[in-house]
């Protein structure tokens, strides 16, 4: 028994450091530097903390640590702005992707077995695929003189090139193509193994195909619902490639804030600061689903 | 409309392939309102495919299947007005019990206090009062079995499916529901029809059963017909065991015929088909029709072994040219005329006991 | 398969995919315009050849996805086993979010968090950070893979070998091992492509020292398109299919049991 304890115990030993090493603490210190002040050093934050000093050391770090990030977040408009405008890009593309995602899962779950591994690889494809690169590859569909417009102009579809690059609409394009398959595999794999005798046995009960998927195939697949949300919402909140390459320069989202108080100011306590506030904002759903989140990531992926 | 004279379900030369696999193979069957018909047949032989198909789950490649005269082949499942209780129950799980019996009373035009009502009815009939508020995941299997027969009843269908329907009960609840499915069909007198693998079963319940033999409906009747004048080896052997003995036929004559076997000449009911004279056919007999004789008279054969069962005493006999015979008494009978094991005897049993059978 | 399916199915497919092939088709386009077609070339791979600060990134990013797949294959089958074999233990709430977590968690967290430790302990940024945040992250997405597999295992199995006298590491080498082998490889592939695709992270903790692959091809996609970048971004997509395809293939095949 004893013997046994000690291996389980020698198997979760290694993880489990890494992880509080380069995971845990990393954001305990992300949320020491975000009560610091910026200051033209290296490392350009004030007060360092004196390891040598003793307790006193300790209590002078304790005094000079204060609120001024979060009272700057709170007071600039600009912050409160990029945090509501991410929480809104993130809700949005998270309810278009609902809608989309269940109808192309829906239909690779119905369509015939012996097709639905190939359907499944030809999702899973892009997700291995370099993110930068597909959202780079809009970039020239979406352009004034790209091939949308061009296709529109030669359609007699628009009489001048559309606007769409740099616009908050390309950055819902782009947050709904980027995470398509994160909403549509965990929705797929609660929905092929539903049981289709569910089904049947609505339709023998009256229920027309429309009525069948509203009361049966829908409510059933609320888990993989749930999931995709999840592995969605929580990254787009936070996205930086997608606002920065297909968003204008008016496009507001916290990673992109982040990005830009850290490259650009060098501010390193205030970009803490963000990613405190950005952790808080995506935390809230994680607790809400928290039973899902596992699943959720195991479903996307298998 | 409805055709008065004609039956409530007709199934014209039905078949159904799915791939090489012909699942049913021109399959025929009337069944007329009130009846409880069964289909039996090991897994495989096609009568779920045949259910499934008056459900409308499946489509049929040749054939018709009528209700009340009409033909069905136009309505998707949905518009059918015969319902099914399936295999695996397919209960919803994210409804309750009262929930499930809702689901096929909505679009009926009921008032909300009408579906109350009948679900009220519903639960009172398969005995679940009370039990509307509970998930059918909180249920014991017997419970979740007598939902979905509730379910498969809310909409008062003139034919009710029912593919195993008590397949997923354990023995004892098993022999208890037949007779309550029994009972409830008496009592609605709607038409059912049961799906199963068990031939107990099939008896237990059924006015009439129709064996299914790969694809094929082979011989239909009711309980004793079948049992008694089985048309086939397989159907002999299905319904319960039975001594088969090879022989020639010979001459038919009033129902009767002779048999030319290597243990003699017998006679037996003559085949309902004419196999002509000289076929090789097989002399089946029930064992519980073969009882001792007295010196002289029929089989001359050696007791191998006597198997208590309880109600029934088992005996198997070797006869001179080695075949066995088994025979089945009732425990409580004296044993005269048995002798202990290694001991000789005499067998008979009269002569319309024993069919003849193709070989 | 009804029309409706049909129609879902092939839009769905085609918003996939349309952006991937317009991009591979332009790799080929002899001109430097987008939207003109110049005929078929290869100048812009020539081109590409011959980019060596490129190139060097390309190795850069070679070398990290190598040794951080090999890490987090390590911790993340480590980590898989603990929840899914080792039965319950104080804090295995907290082991699974920290196992599960960095998988959702905002990158530019992630990056700013790990940065911020390293200049901490006075860790020099550069390619040995990138290595430990890639396999930190990696963790989480093989421990899923191998978990999997491992619910799906018949544990008979594993309590058969330890009946017949195994002890627990050999019942892991000679059978759970094995049989979740597939799984591991799966894993690997997968931490090894995520490493490969990462910017973010390795922005934040890659100093001036290091430039990984996308860190290049970020600060020329910033200029505009480029056929040079389509070329690049056609050779790596013609990879990560590779290495999917290697990777579907190892978990679909059927083991014994």
């Amino acid at each position: 028994m004893t013997r046994s304890r000690l291996l389980d115990a020698l198997v979760r030993l290694p993880p489990w450091l890494w992880l509080s090493a380069f995971f845990l603490v990393p954001f305990a210190i992300t949320l020491k530097i975000s009560l610091s002040e910026a200051a033209t050093a290296m490392p350009p934050y004030l007060p360092v903390l004196d390891w040598k000093g003793g307790l006193e050391g300790w209590s002078t770090f304790l005094e000079a640590l204060h609120f001024q990030n979060y009272e700057t977040l709170a007071g600039d408009a600009l912050y409160r702005d990029a945090a509501l405008s991410s929480l809104a890009f993130a809700g949005t593309a998270t309810a278009i992707l609902a809608g989309v995602g269940t109808a192309l899962a829906y239909a690779m779950a119905r369509a015939p077995s012996r097709w639905q591994p190939l359907l499944v690889a030809l999702v899973v494809v892009p997700f291995w695929t370099s993110f930068l690169i597909r959202v780079y590859a809009w970039i020239a569909i979406l352009k004034p003189e790209g091939l949308l417009n061009a296709a529109l102009l030669r359609l007699g579809l628009i009489p001048a090139p559309l606007e769409i690059l740099n616009t908050q609409g390309a950055v819902l394009i782009g947050l709904v193509y980027a995470y398509l398959p994160f909403m549509v595999l965990p929705l797929y794999a609660v929905m092929s193994r539903l049981d289709p005798t569910l089904r049947e046995a609505a339709a023998d009960l009256g229920a027309g195909p429309t009525r069948v998927f509203w009361t049966v195939t829908l409510p059933l697949s609320a888990a993989g619902l749930r999931a995709g949300a999840l592995l969605c919402f929580i990254p787009m909140c936070g996205e930086f490639i997608i606002p920065d390459l297909l968003g204008g320069s008016d496009t507001l989202m916290l990673g992109r804030v982040l990005w830009s108080e850290f490259f650009s100011n060098r501010d390193w306590p205030l970009a803490s600061a963000v990613a405190v506030v950005l952790l808080v904002l995506v935390v809230g759903p994680i607790v809400l689903f928290r039973g899902d989140a596992r699943k959720a990531g195991a479903e996307a992926a298998r | 409309m409805a055709d008065r004279e004609g039956p409530l379900l007709r199934i014209e030369a039905a078949a159904k392939r799915f791939g090489a696999h012909a699942a049913v193979d021109g399959v025929s069957l009337d069944l007329a309102a009130g009846e409880f018909f069964c289909l039996l047949g090991p897994s495989g032989c096609g009568k779920s495919t045949l259910l499934r198909l008056v459900a409308g789950f499946e489509s049929l490649d040749a054939g018709r299947i009528l209700l009340e005269g009409e033909d069905l082949a136009s309505l998707p499942p949905h518009r059918r007005p015969v319902n099914m209780m399936f295999q695996s129950y397919a209960l919803f799980p994210h409804l309750s019990v009262a929930g499930n019996l809702a689901y096929g009373l909505k679009g009926l035009g009921l008032s909300r206090t009408e579906i109350a009502g009948r679900i009220e009815k519903l639960l009172g009939l398969v005995r679940l009062d009370g039990l509307g508020g509970r998930r059918p995941d909180t249920l014991s299997g017997g419970q979740r079995q007598r939902v979905a027969l509730a379910r498969a009843l809310a909409r008062e269908p003139k034919v009710l499916l029912l593919d195993e329907p008590l397949g997923a009960l354990d023995r004892s609840l098993r022999e208890e529901t037949q007779g309550e499915l029994r009972a409830l069909q008496r009592r609605l007198g709607a038409a059912f029809v049961v799906v199963t693998h068990d031939p107990a079963e099939a008896m237990a319940l059924a006015d009439r059963i129709g064996v299914m033999e790969a694809g094929r409906l082979v011989q239909c009747g009711s309980a004793a017909a079948l049992y008694e004048r089985p048309a086939s080896r397989y159907v002999a052997g299905l319904l319960g065991d039975v001594n088969l003995i090879p022989g020639c036929l010979g001459a038919v004559s009033d129902g009767l015929a002779s048999v030319e076997t290597a243990l003699g000449p017998f006679r037996g009911r003559a085949p309902e088909v004419d196999l002509g004279e000289g076929a090789a056919v097989l002399l089946a007999v029930r064992p519980e029709r073969i009882a001792p004789a007295t010196a002289g008279e029929g089989l001359s054969a050696t007791l191998v072994e006597t198997t208590f069962l309880g109600e029934r005493v088992r005996r198997s006999l070797r006869l001179p040219d080695g075949t066995l015979l088994r025979t089945s008494t009732p425990a409580g009978a004296a044993a005269t005329g048995w002798p202990e094991p290694g001991g000789s005897l005499h067998l008979r049993w009269p002569p319309d006991a024993a069919t003849i059978l193709p070989a | 398969m009804s029309a409706l399916t049909r129609t879902a199915l092939g839009l769905g497919l085609a918003f996939l995919y349309a952006p991937i092939l317009v991009l591979v088709a332009y790799s080929f386009n002899a001109s430097a315009l987008v939207t003109v077609w110049g005929g078929f070339s290869t100048r812009w791979y020539a081109t590409l050849i011959a980019d060596g600060p490129l190139i060097a990134a390309a190795w850069t990013s070679l070398k990290v996805a190598l040794a951080s797949a090999a890490i987090a294959t390590g911790l993340g089958t480590l980590a898989a086993l603990a929840l899914e074999r080792h039965g319950r233990f104080a804090g295995r709430g907290l082991f699974t979010g920290l196992v599960y977590a960095p998988m959702v968690m905002p990158e530019v967290i992630t990056g700013l968090s790990l940065l911020l430790l390293f200049v901490g302990i006075g860790l020099d940024r550069g390619l040995f950070a990138i290595v430990v945040a890639h396999a930190t992250f990696g963790t989480g997405f093989v421990a899923v893979i191998v978990a999997a597999r491992l619910r799906g295992l018949d544990r008979s199995l594993e309590e058969a070998a330890a009946d017949l006298g195994a002890a627990p590491a050999r019942v892991f080498a000679s059978v759970t091992l094995p049989l979740i082998a597939p799984s591991v490889a799966a894993g690997f592939l997968l931490a090894f492509t995520l490493s490969l695709d990462d910017l973010v992270i390795a922005s934040f903790v890659a100093g001036p020292g290091a430039t990984t692959l996308p860190m290049r091809l970020y600060s020329q996609v910033r200029l505009g398109v480029n056929p040079e970048i389509n070329a690049a971004s056609t050779l790596l997509l013609a990879t990560a299919g590779v290495l999917v395809l290697t990777a579907t293939w190892l978990t679909g095949r059927r083991t014994v049991a």
